[in-house]
């Protein structure tokens, strides 16, 4: 299927080719695990404190 | 040519009290009184949902009875011409009509910070302590569900059977790139055990193909016929079938995708090549299978996954867009969409973890794997259950969805203003606006309707029934150089 065909990177001319493309998604995949690490840190600061009993009285009347 | 997919959106909020005693009603009514009673001089004008004898068409004006108070319920329409109420013991607001995805989307955004400026509002109304919780979510856990409706306009003339068979397949694989994701599973019979994490918040509750029904056996496709406009041009397509989305994006797909797919169905340029054979299973096998890797049995006897379904979609939407435009959906709006739909494809199926930031059900998913690899939880656990519920939390410091790095498409400023001003596009702005500087003189207000006092008998009713007239082009100036209702009214002609 044509419109799913990734566009291609132009050719590398010079020595740097030999870096492969795994670095920039590693990097950024370090990024996102970085920033999930962080959200983890804050998140018991934000969390309700009884959880047990937060999730219980979350009780709902059925709607629509 | 299909057209224009007038659009909008239902939400029913969770609601929650926490430290005093009240019922979700109660709670509910509290909550919108304690907003209207900040922002409005007039507490929720009553109006009646319809008005059966009465078809009158286009901006003629005729004379309306007064209609009946109903004093329980409160049932407001705001200066934005979106409608705020208790319906089934939730607080909802329904967006204005609004004429693009991206509008829906702005609209949609003013609704949540009308409710988190009604739980501040709320606060000075209770006990000392006590607080009023509201989370964009459709489900308590416990089997209890509530729904976000999408609404389309479509031509009468389309074959209700044709829009049940083609758009299914649709409802039932979207959710890959709109479900919301939740933990457990509320099928009779299944547990967290058999479903730990699933891609949908509704997909649970889904019991029939097509239906009237909205609150118990629920249907993929909803039949109500309730157009609030002329029925003899007109359907308005109720559809219940969505998750609330905390993201954006994920928002604007939803009404973007199913906007084309509906223009698709409409000029009959979809086909029939992904009709499911069980859609009622599937929708259900699609939300526990967050590897994306299981088939679902199409019509055709052929096996596919979701995401395959959704390329052949999107491929059939390409056709369109070359050969008839994409003008019914808003052109630039459409041609951004099915962009958007195929980057998100693409990372659903090569590397889930660059859709993070858009699709919620993914955020949502690394958030929970990251806190119970973290805490070593098992799957069960309570702690799990609250981070999905917080994730929906409306409170601006307690809102997980707002600390995970979901992208954004409307401006601070543009939700701002949507919260008090119309779209300019659709009829909204003739409510809207009428609303806004005659707020003393309006008795009841409607989808397809205003209602008058001008201070002598009769009470003046201006039926709306088209919902592409009374637009900022078409009476901007009317209202600007209007002083009064009396004066509004004879120059629409009464």
């Amino acid at each position: 299927m044509a419109e799913r065909t990734q566009k291609q990177k132009p050719a590398p001319s010079r020595t740097e080719e030999t870096v492969e493309e795994a670095p920039a998604s590693t990097a950024s995949g370090d990024k996102l695990k970085a920033e999930l690490d962080d959200l983890l840190d804050e998140i018991d600061g934000v969390l309700e404190t009884n959880a047990e009993d937060f999730v219980k009285s979350y009780v709902q009347k059925g709607g629509q | 040519m299909a057209i224009p997919k007038v659009c909008g959106i239902e939400t029913e909020y969770g609601i929650m009290v926490r430290g005093a005693d009240s019922n979700p009603v109660t709670a509910s009514s509290l909550l919108i009184n304690a907003y209207l009673a900040v922002n409005y001089r007039k507490v929720g004008w009553d109006f009646e949902d319809e008005h059966p004898g009465h078809d009158a068409r286009g901006f003629a004006v005729d004379d309306l009875l007064a209609p009946d108070i109903e004093t329980n319920l409160v049932n407001s329409v705001l200066t934005n011409g979106a409608r705020y109420y208790v319906d089934h013991a939730h607080p909802e607001i329904s967006t204005p009509e609004c004429l693009t995805a991206l509008e829906v989307v702005r609209y949609d955004r003013a609704a949540e910070e009308i409710i988190r400026e009604s739980m501040a509002a709320a606060g000075g109304h209770l006990p000392v302590g006590a607080e009023i919780l509201c989370y964009k979510n459709n489900s308590d856990g416990k089997g209890n569900s509530y729904g976000c409706h999408e609404n389309y306009l479509l031509a009468r003339s389309v074959p209700f059977g044709r829009i049940v068979s083609q758009v299914t397949p649709h409802f039932v694989t979207r959710q890959v790139m709109i479900g919301a994701g939740k933990v457990g599973c509320e099928v009779a019979g299944m547990s967290a055990d058999d479903v730990p994490y699933q891609i949908s918040q509704r997909a649970d509750f889904f019991e029939e193909e097509v239906g009237l029904e909205t609150t118990l056996k629920r249907p993929i496709v909803n039949t109500r016929d309730e157009p609030h406009c002329d029925a003899s041009k007109y359907r308005r397509l109720h559809v219940i079938v969505g998750d609330s989305n905390m993201s954006e994006i994920a928002t604007y797909l939803k009404v973007g995708t199913t906007a084309i797919v509906l223009a698709m169905i409409e000029d009959d340029a979809l086909g029939d090549d992904w009709l499911l054979a069980n859609p009622v299973a599937a929708i259900r096998q699609v939300s526990h299978d967050p590897s994306l890797q299981r088939t679902i049995l199409l019509r055709s006897g052929r096996r596919a996954t979701a995401i395959e379904v959704q390329w052949g979609v999107l491929e059939r939407a390409r056709k369109y867009e070359r050969s008839h435009g994409l003008s019914a959906v808003g052109e630039s709006v459409g041609v951004d969409v099915l962009a958007r739909w195929e980057a998100v494809l693409t990372g659903l199926e090569n590397d889930i973890s660059t859709v993070a930031g858009i699709v919620d059900w993914v955020a949502k998913k690394r958030l929970i794997e990251g806190y119970a690899d973290r805490h070593n939880l098992s799957a069960t656990d309570a702690r799990l259950k609250a981070l999905d519920l917080q994730y929906h939390d409306l409170r601006a410091d307690k809102c997980l969805a707002r600390r995970v790095g979901l992208q954004t498409l409307i401006d601070d400023d543009e939700v701002e203003s949507a919260k008090t001003e119309p779209p300019t596009t659709t009829r909204a702005y003739f409510r809207g606006r009428c609303l806004a500087k005659w707020p003393a003189d309006i008795v009841a207000a409607n989808w397809d309707s205003l209602v008058f006092d001008i201070g002598r008998d009769p009470l003046r009713r201006v039926p709306m029934m088209e919902p592409l007239r009374g637009t900022a082009e078409h009476v901007a100036r009317l209202i600007d150089e209007s002083n009064t209702p009396a004066e509004l009214l004879a120059r629409l002609g009464a």
